[in-house]
């Protein structure tokens, strides 16, 4: 991540030092978020996010299978994601790069973590059958920042989420039940990354590029961290991370707000 | 068996509501959505651009190669697995031969051209949506091309002919024959063709009749997708 992009990296720094980003951004301010809901119609649930320019859809189809054998009375979530080489010319087809992964796993941990899904309330028959919520990121335009905007899509998507007809041991996908997934907890996380001596928020793809290291910061409404990740080459100290968590709270407050 | 009215109540001739637009992904070189129904394709297009491993190049030509893919969300039934199934690697194969013809790529040697289709929904159509979106996006890449590439998928349904299957349709357990085409619309050559079901030698001539029409159709849609960014561009 250092040198290679040695001089773009000292022209956002001279930004940073003046307090502007090329965007004509502060340092804390997001980028416009917009959420769009039911974006797929044979989904459980789904949503687009754009962050800017940068958009993922999420979606969420429910399954049934047998509980694992430690939690037999629990159902399960899985979270895969993908970085389409659709949506940046870097990417590339095949299996899921460690980039792709990461981003599922800080959006499971986030989501997981918090306890927003009763795991229980899955249970359809206590050792024997359960639901599993399985959602899936896909990046449709990457201008940075892409774990943030999964994030919000995947709880989006989650929110909106109507169980199928199980019936015989069968799930029956045309007939929806007018039964939701019920969402006790909102986690939504926020990535703050250090460019130098600086800490900005909702980074752009050349910012990516320069950062130094890398925060993701997952809080829940009551402001409690339910996962974290850092990220990038560069160590932090411990007054830089308590102040990323700072940024991520507050900006986690904002945006909790824009869910309908 | 007779098939008289259409389980949607459309004419036996009648597209369902189609629509485009050009330029949906800001970091593809061009790019495009057609949706038909509720079957959702988006395609975007990367190149021509260095290709590697240096062995898969052409001194001659550039290359065409095409990646069609369900989003594990977008079907009716279960979650579809992510990465490349039999079925999705024959679509692409496809798509890219359904696409090659209208190309010239002589001025790019060595360099390959992507074309990367993901449907968000599907309702029966998919490939054919797939081709219809790469079109646009090909042209909104800045590509020369012969003609606009259409496609759109016919059935036989006991003894009709019908334009644009839905998942209804194709699904139907007697006599059943799906049909998709591509075609470029000034010539009336296919690109594209191919059949599941029983399919008599009058029926196949009835088929390839019925998509003239539906591609005229479509590639007016298309050609409007297309003004429409470069005239949005220019204000």
């Amino acid at each position: 991540m250092n040198g290679s992009n040695g001089s773009q990296k000292d022209e956002i720094i001279k930004f940073l030092d003046r307090g502007m980003r090329f965007d004509g951004r502060k340092a804390d301010e997001f980028r416009p978020i917009e959420i769009e809901y039911d974006i797929s119609k044979n989904a459980e649930g789904s949503a687009r996010v754009k962050v800017g320019s940068t958009e993922i859809l999420a979606g969420v189809k429910m399954e049934v299978m047998a509980p694992y054998p430690d939690q037999p009375n629990q159902g399960t979530m899985m979270v895969g994601a993908e970085l389409l080489p659709f949506s940046n010319p870097e990417f590339e087809a095949g299996p899921p790069s460690i980039q792709a992964i990461e981003l599922a796993r800080v959006v499971d941990r986030g989501i997981r973590e918090s306890k927003a899904i009763d795991m229980a309330g899955l249970c359809i028959a206590e050792g024997e059958k359960c639901w599993v919520v399985v959602l899936d990121i896909m990046t449709i335009n990457d201008e940075g920042n892409l774990i943030d905007a999964s994030g919000i899509g995947a709880y989006a998507a989650l929110t909106r989420t109507v169980f199928p007809k199980y019936e015989d041991g069968k799930i029956d996908y045309k007939a929806k039940t007018g039964k939701r997934l019920e969402l006790s907890r909102v986690p939504v996380p926020v990535t703050v990354i250090k460019i130098g001596r600086h800490l900005i928020i909702d980074p752009t793809t050349e910012e990516e590029k320069a950062m130094d290291s890398r925060l993701t910061v997952t809080t829940d409404e009551k402001g409690i961290i339910v996962a974290l990740q850092k990220g990038g080459d560069q160590p932090l100290s411990q007054e830089e991370i308590l102040t990323m968590v700072d940024l991520a709270t507050a900006k986690a407050k904002e945006i909790r707000k824009l869910f309908a | 068996m007779a098939y008289e009215q259409r389980f949607d109540g459309r004419g036996m001739t009648e597209l369902r509501p189609f629509k485009a637009k050009a330029g949906i992904v800001r970091r593809a070189d061009g790019s495009a959505m057609f949706q038909i129904g509720d079957t959702v394709a988006y395609a975007a297009v990367y190149g021509p651009r260095d290709l590697f491993p240096r062995f898969l190049q052409d001194p001659s030509r550039g290359i065409l190669r095409c990646h069609y893919n369900m989003m594990p969300f977008s079907g009716s039934g279960e979650r579809i697995r992510p990465g490349q199934n039999r079925r999705a690697k024959e679509i692409s194969m496809v798509t890219e031969k359904a696409l090659l013809p209208v190309l010239d790529l002589s001025e790019y040697p060595n360099a390959v051209v992507d074309v990367f289709i993901e449907l968000p929904q599907t309702d029966a159509g998919s490939r054919c949506a797939g081709i219809c979106a790469a079109s646009i996006a090909l042209a909104d890449a800045g590509l020369s091309m012969k003609d606009m590439v259409s496609a759109i998928a016919i059935g036989r349904i006991e003894d009709k002919i019908v334009v644009d299957v839905n998942k209804k349709e194709e699904d139907y357990e007697g006599g059943m024959a799906d049909i998709p085409i591509a075609m470029l619309p000034r010539t009336g050559e296919l690109t594209l063709l191919q059949m599941d079901g029983e399919l008599s030698k009058k029926d196949l001539a009835r088929a390839i009749e019925a998509a003239k029409g539906a591609v005229k159709e479509i590639k007016e849609v298309q050609r409007q997708a297309l003004k429409d960014k470069y005239e949005g561009d220019r204000k």
